[in-house]
């Protein structure tokens, strides 16, 4: 018994190199001992009576298994287990004093063992196949498998018990008779259970309750820590510079966007994509030229290099149409097909194309030789008296497909 | 602050001064909004243009207010304590044809903004219009016209992108034709109606009418990609 309350604790079973539940070779890796040592060991103590196999046994339930070098924490379940483990362990013991009827024994307890064991390494696995689709994008496909397999599992632990009860049964009369002896057991099962049932319901109706009462204290807390850090502290700053209304007009904005972006933006898209990238710089060009610039916006696409070349031409127009037309900017956005378009339109004065004053010229030029050093295009369109209004396009490309 | 919507025009277009339409007085407006200093500011910039005939703060009030006093033009929250605007809508809209509806709200969700345009508004704009703007809009939807800011020229081309277009000609409630796609994009690059109609050298009533029928199409389509782009798109 003493074995089993340390050394497990930092044995594992693993994956690689494993026959059947790892056990073997986790313990070999363990001890330091040669895998074929340790599975000869088991082996013997199979021969007498079953002993190694109720061992093993135990090891599979009691051991968690590790993929590589992290060892997994033990939790609540995990020591259920191991007791469970110990009587099946017991049990062998208990044969091998008995001696006699092992042979009509041992086969039924084998089955029910297997099937126990199959049943409780699935909690485990699932939990931990959960965790793993988590982590990646096609996260609903792995489920959906996980599920599949999860529910093959339980199939198979289950009729494997049900197959050790029935052969115990049966070890003692005739297959009808266990049979009926079977369903005997089944029907006081389902009495129990509908006895259980309210208790059961009551539970997990409290369960819930709790459950959907700590969500939303969460949820509580993190708006109210999202105020705190904005809306208070804005207000703040606002009171303290109100004789400036510039300055309040730009507190505003800013404030006004952080908390759109916090309210409608889907979790997990930290500026990984065309359009946050444009949001991201249409607040900067606000607070920095304390002007109002719309942004509309169809479609996405993820952020390479020439996205963000993209990008950083459209602020270069951003900020052109906010330092000389000021007043509103309007920016749309647009991805169809893999081609994206911005459009930064403003109201100012406009100038003829033809007699451009150099400053402008020097933006232009940047803005140009930038999307043609990515095989986009950008056009000027503008008026005295018009308003301006720069076109920027990025075709498609093999490099904008594959390279996400 | 001045959103840039179509028509801040102030003398009329081609085609949009049909003798008519204009009525005897200023037209008369209903203010539903649950924030009592927002209705003050709008009746301050805009209550000399127009004859303020009642104001609410929630949605039974509402449907009281635009029953009884059946205003040309309702400017209608799209957040409202007690069912949202979508139920002042779902209430007046059939009883009382000759009101119409402009949605006005300060949302990002397209969902909610689809929502009340496909209850029966003929609009929608952002709260930081400006009082010109707002008056014009104000008129456009009185004469029955629809008004489309940039961000719900936005949704729509959002909401109808990946349909395949139709001729101009044909009339499928499930896709846009080409021109009604191209005055789609000119409004959300910020383009007046006027400007739209310059661009594409059609007249301001052309414009007007391509507005219009896409404002069915949004309304009236059960294109079921609708609904599912609203639920996944909360953000636009």
């Amino acid at each position: 018994m003493d074995h089993g309350t340390s050394e497990p604790r930092r044995a594992t079973r693993v994956r690689r190199g494993r026959l059947l539940g790892g056990v073997c070779a986790g313990l070999a890796e363990h001890l330091g001992w040669s895998v074929g040592a340790v599975r000869a060991l088991f082996l013997v103590t199979a021969l007498m009576g079953g002993f190694g196999i109720a061992l093993y046994a135990a090891y599979w339930a009691w051991l968690p298994m590790s993929d590589g070098g992290e060892v997994p924490v033990r939790e609540g379940g995990r020591d259920l287990a191991g007791v469970l483990g110990l009587g099946a362990l017991a049990i062998g013991v208990l044969l091998v004093v008995n001696g006699g009827s092992i042979g009509s024994w041992l086969t039924p307890l084998v089955l029910a063992g297997v099937g126990v064991a199959v049943l409780w390494r699935q909690s485990d696995d699932s939990r931990r196949s959960a965790l793993l689709a988590g982590v990646g994008a096609s996260a609903r496909a792995t489920t959906a498998t996980a599920v599949r397999r999860d529910g093959l599992r339980i199939a198979l632990g289950l009729s494997l018990v049900v197959l050790g009860m029935l052969a115990a049964l049966a070890s003692r009369g005739d297959v009808l008779a266990s049979l009926r002896a079977l369903a005997a057991a089944l029907l006081a099962l389902v009495g129990l259970a509908i006895v259980l049932l309210p208790f059961m319901l009551g539970w997990w109706r409290d369960l819930a309750t709790e459950r959907r009462a700590r969500i939303r204290s969460e949820e509580r807390a993190e708006v109210a820590a999202q105020v705190h850090d904005s809306v208070l502290q804005t207000l703040t700053l606002i009171q303290r510079s109100a004789s400036d209304p510039d300055e309040v007009l730009r507190l505003a904005r800013t404030e006004e966007r952080a908390l759109r972006r916090w309210l409608y933006t889907p979790v997990g898209d930290p500026g990984s994509t065309f359009v946050a990238a444009l949001e991201e710089m249409v607040g900067e060009v606000e607070a920095s030229y304390a002007c109002t610039v719309e942004l509309v916006h169809v479609g996405d696409v993820p952020r390479d290099d020439r996205v963000d070349a993209l990008v950083a031409a459209a602020r270069e127009a951003t900020v052109n149409a906010a330092k000389h037309a000021g007043g509103a900017v309007s920016v749309y956005a647009e991805c169809t097909d893999g081609t994206a378009e911005v459009f930064v339109r403003d109201r100012g004065q406009g100038f003829d194309p033809v007699a451009v004053p150099d400053d402008r010229l020097g933006l232009r030029e940047s803005v140009v030789a930038r999307m043609a050093r990515v095989g986009g295009s950008a056009a000027v369109r503008s008026a005295p008296g018009e308003g301006t209004e720069v076109a920027l396009a990025l075709p498609a490309s093999i490099g904008t497909r594959s390279s996400t | 602050m001045s959103e840039d919507l179509q028509g801040t025009e102030p003398e009329s277009g081609p085609g949009d001064d049909d003798a008519g339409t204009a009525p005897a007085g200023p037209l008369r407006v209903v203010l539903v909004d649950d924030h009592r200093l927002f209705r003050a500011g709008v009746r301050a910039e805009i209550g000399d243009r127009v004859d303020v005939v009642g104001e609410a703060g929630d949605v039974d009030e509402a449907i009281r207010v635009v029953r009884e006093t059946r205003p040309d033009v309702v400017l209608l929250d799209v957040h409202l304590p007690g069912g949202d605007g979508r139920a002042v809508l779902d209430a007046c809209a059939e009883s009382l044809p000759d009101v119409r509806f402009l949605a006005l709200s300060v949302s990002d969700a397209a969902d909610d903004v689809i929502d009340v345009v496909r209850g029966g508004a003929r609009g929608y704009v952002t709260k930081t219009i400006s009082g010109d703007d707002l008056v014009d809009a104000v008129r456009r939807v009185s004469e029955g016209d629809a008004v489309f800011s940039p961000r719900l020229a936005g949704f729509v081309l959002d909401a109808f992108a990946g349909a395949e277009l139709v001729d101009d000609g044909e009339d499928v409630l499930d896709a846009l034709s080409p021109r009604e796609r191209e005055v789609m994009r000119l409004i959300a690059r910020g383009y007046t109606y006027r400007e739209v109609a310059r661009d594409l050298v059609l007249s301001v009533r052309t414009v007007e009418s391509h507005v219009s029928s896409v404002l069915r199409k949004l309304q009236l389509s059960n294109r079921h990609e609708l609904a599912k782009w609203a639920k996944a798109h909360r953000v636009v």
